[in-house]
């Protein structure tokens, strides 16, 4: 999802204190405690959880730019306005994830700085392009709906902090994901040229939108200390299979054709079949060789260093108005 | 990198009249005074505030949870402090 890029869980601990406070941990975690930010927490449980939530974070943030492209080419005021709320929601959601972070001893600044260094992943889904106004639509309907699918239950993992940022980002997303459906309907009922847009965004979206989930479950290394630890609840293939079970239907009511002739509906399993994913796609556009990969770090680059003087003026200025007080305040003695 | 980091501050919400303060998060701002209009942009984008708090997290002194035990173990052994306690005869009914 926006953590695909986890790839190895470190070392296990070695002295048998950490053996014993790893298992008290353990048992803390069974009985569906919540682990808080001065509790003890084993080493790899505090690095899992760093990596997941500041890719987590950096995926809000990259994800604003494909939508950011669109703002003020909105078809009206009322589209403009709801993409400009959703596109200031996404970066309200990065925040509250860096903050979770923050709670794991690291600083946001070394997180974007491990960003803007190339060290740190985002969700595959950010680095392809926004080449219509259909494209914002699914975003919204298929790249959100992939988001809540894979947020709903981390609303209930085990670290506090992260657990809580997701209640407030779930209560967020939904507008996100209708304002995108009601864009795709709109189109797909309206003219000859408009459907095939709504066409054409759904041939380009669906398949990286199955990506979003991660590598199956037979590559996925991490899952195993994840789902022990309840960081994960659902597997990268049990969540996948929720959404496209949720999200066909949705798509044939719009009267569109998901671009895939091996999907249909599987009346033995009670789920729909699908065709397989490109995986190779996926690696590639993870290692960074997307096509926007190259286009949204340069991105996120220059609006970092362009931001310095700001930053740096800012508190420069809350330094001299401490000053100005104290002064003030001798003044008057 | 040279940059000085903002300090971070903690944000609490009063959600509704006749409720307290609560914890919402925390965001990094200059000063107070920037952490309360962060908060407002951060934190209440839906109505979810009639008020907000923010405070310096360095000024936050915290219990540490491995004493946990020796802070809050003493009072559940008190249970007369409860009014489950004490008995009322039945005929009195509701006290
Ligand atoms: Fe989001
Ligand atoms: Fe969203």
């Amino acid at each position: 999802m926006y953590t695909q890029g986890l790839n190895s869980i470190d070392a296990h601990p070695t002295s048998a204190e950490d053996a014993e406070r790893e298992a008290r941990f353990q048992a803390r975690i069974d009985a569906d405690e919540k682990i808080e930010p001065n509790d003890w927490m084993p080493a790899t449980y505090r690095r899992t959880l760093v990596r997941q939530i500041s890719q987590h974070a950096h995926s809000e943030i990259v994800g604003m730019l494909p939508e950011g492209n669109w703002l003020t080419r909105a078809p009206s005021l009322r589209r403009k306005a709801a993409l400009l709320a959703k596109v200031q929601d996404e970066g309200g959601h990065g925040l509250y994830l860096y903050a979770a972070a923050e709670t794991l001893d690291v600083t946001r600044e070394e997180l974007v700085e491990q960003l803007l260094a190339g060290k740190a992943k985002y969700s595959s889904i950010f680095n392809y392009p926004t080449l219509t106004w259909a494209d914002i639509g699914a975003i919204g309907w298929l790249v959100d709906g992939a988001a809540i699918m894979n947020q709903i239950p981390l609303c209930r993992c085990s670290y506090g902090p992260y657990a809580r940022a997701m209640i407030r980002i779930c209560k967020e997303e939904s507008f996100h994901q209708r304002q995108g459906y009601e864009i795709m309907s709109t189109l797909a009922r309206g003219t000859a040229e408009q459907k095939a847009m709504a066409q054409g965004a759904l041939d380009r979206w669906w398949w990286p939108s199955l990506m979003m989930f991660g590598p199956s479950d037979k590559e996925s290394q991490h899952s195993d200390a994840s789902m022990r630890w309840k960081i994960k609840r659902f597997s990268n293939d049990d969540l996948r299979q929720k959404f496209v079970d949720a999200t066909v239907p949705q798509g044939h009511a719009l009267g569109l054709v998901f671009p895939d002739p091996q999907l249909k509906w599987n009346e033995a399993s009670g789920h729909f079949d699908f065709g397989p994913i490109d995986w190779e796609e996926f690696r590639q556009v993870l290692a960074g060789n997307g096509p926007c990969s190259k286009d949204r770090m340069r991105a996120r680059r220059k609006a970092h260093a362009e931001g310095v003087w700001v930053r740096e003026a800012a508190l420069a200025h809350a330094a001299k108005r401490r000053a100005d007080e104290e002064a003030a305040k001798l003044a008057a003695e | 990198m040279t940059e000085a980091n903002w300090p971070l501050f903690e944000v609490f919400i009063r959600s509704r009249g006749g409720m307290s303060h609560r914890h919402v998060g925390s965001l990094h701002a200059v000063d107070a005074e920037m952490a309360l209009q962060n908060a407002r942009d951060v934190y209440t984008r839906r109505g979810e505030g009639l008020s907000i708090w923010v405070v310096a997290s360095s000024a936050i002194k915290a219990s540490d949870p491995g004493e946990k035990d020796m802070l809050f173990d003493p009072a559940n052994s008190k249970i007369y402090r409860h009014p489950t306690f004490y008995e009322v005869p039945e005929d009195v009914g509701n006290m």
